[in-house]
């Protein structure tokens, strides 16, 4: 304790120190403006990548996008390879499940990999849906379009499979690549890759 | 107890997310003060519309009631648009 002043005396400073702390206070003031710049709006938003198109993978993307929207949340899904079939207004109307390298199928793999066992797996899973009252991927798209979702088709992918920009929902983004993408989830606070 | 409902949104058989989307779109069109009931039958809407209503600025949950009708579980929600 020797060396404190004693309590309520006031501690001098040099007009040196003073002048360097004005510079440190100028200077933090700056960086918080910035901050506060980039903070900007503070609108949230949440970007989700949906590379799968088998029926189960394809509802986490809808579901997760049309939630967020109703959280006040600006979203993008951005379709890639298999994921552009849910997008896609006729294919995604016939989604499957795969059967085989599937753990959850009550059948083994060397039985789902018979012909027609896809099929048969997906009506049951269908029939389950249905008896569950859960929302069809139709239903799901259009609510999350009118949530004002962007629900966009990668470019490169859609040009690889072969697909034609009119295959898709009305409302669906088409010419968009990996840049734009990358841009979006820059400026999100939610990354998710399905 | 009774309550000043303005607005009723039957979600009865519908499923997540689906509670939740409705709900947001007919708080939208309510004005300040009015109050939004909505009925599910969906169990998880009891922590989704609570969920939902704590992270929406303006949205007040009033109640959560659990009621049957008809032996099938009845979830009932009431929602004020506090601004």
């Amino acid at each position: 304790m020797s060396t404190e002043t004693p309590a309520g005396s006031e501690t001098a400073l040099s007009a040196e120190q003073t002048a360097e702390l004005l510079d440190r206070i100028e200077a933090l003031e700056s960086e918080v403006a910035d901050l506060q710049a980039d903070a900007g709006d503070d609108s949230n938003k949440m970007v989700i990548i949906a590379t799968k198109g088998t029926l189960d993978m394809a509802y986490p993307p809808l579901i997760l996008a049309s939630t967020a929207a109703a959280f006040g949340y600006e979203v993008t899904v951005f379709h890639t390879f298999w994921g552009l079939e849910i997008l896609h207004e006729r294919n995604s109307k016939n989604l499957k499940l795969s059967s085989v390298g599937n753990p959850n199928m009550p059948i083994p793999n060397v039985l789902a990999a018979l012909p027609g066992m896809d099929q048969m797996t997906t009506r049951m899973m269908r029939g389950k849906i249905a008896d569950n009252n859960v929302a069809s991927i139709q239903e799901l798209i259009e609510v999350s379009l009118e949530s004002g979702v962007d629900l966009q088709a990668c470019q490169m992918t859609i040009d690889l499979l072969g697909y034609d920009e009119t295959d898709f929902y009305d409302g669906v983004t088409t010419g968009v690549g990996a840049a734009s993408a990358f841009q979006e989830m820059q400026q999100a606070d939610i990354q998710l890759l399905i | 107890m009774s309550m000043d409902v303005t607005e009723t949104v039957d979600v009865k058989g519908q499923n997540c997310p689906m509670p939740v989307i409705k709900t947001k779109g007919a708080f939208e069109a309510l004005a300040a003060g009015e109050t939004l009931e909505v009925v599910a039958t969906d169990s998880g809407s009891v922590s989704d519309i609570a969920g939902w209503a704590d992270s929406t600025d303006g949205a007040e949950l009033l109640e959560q009631q659990e009621t049957t009708d008809n032996g099938e579980d009845v979830y009932k929600h009431y929602v004020k648009k506090t601004v």
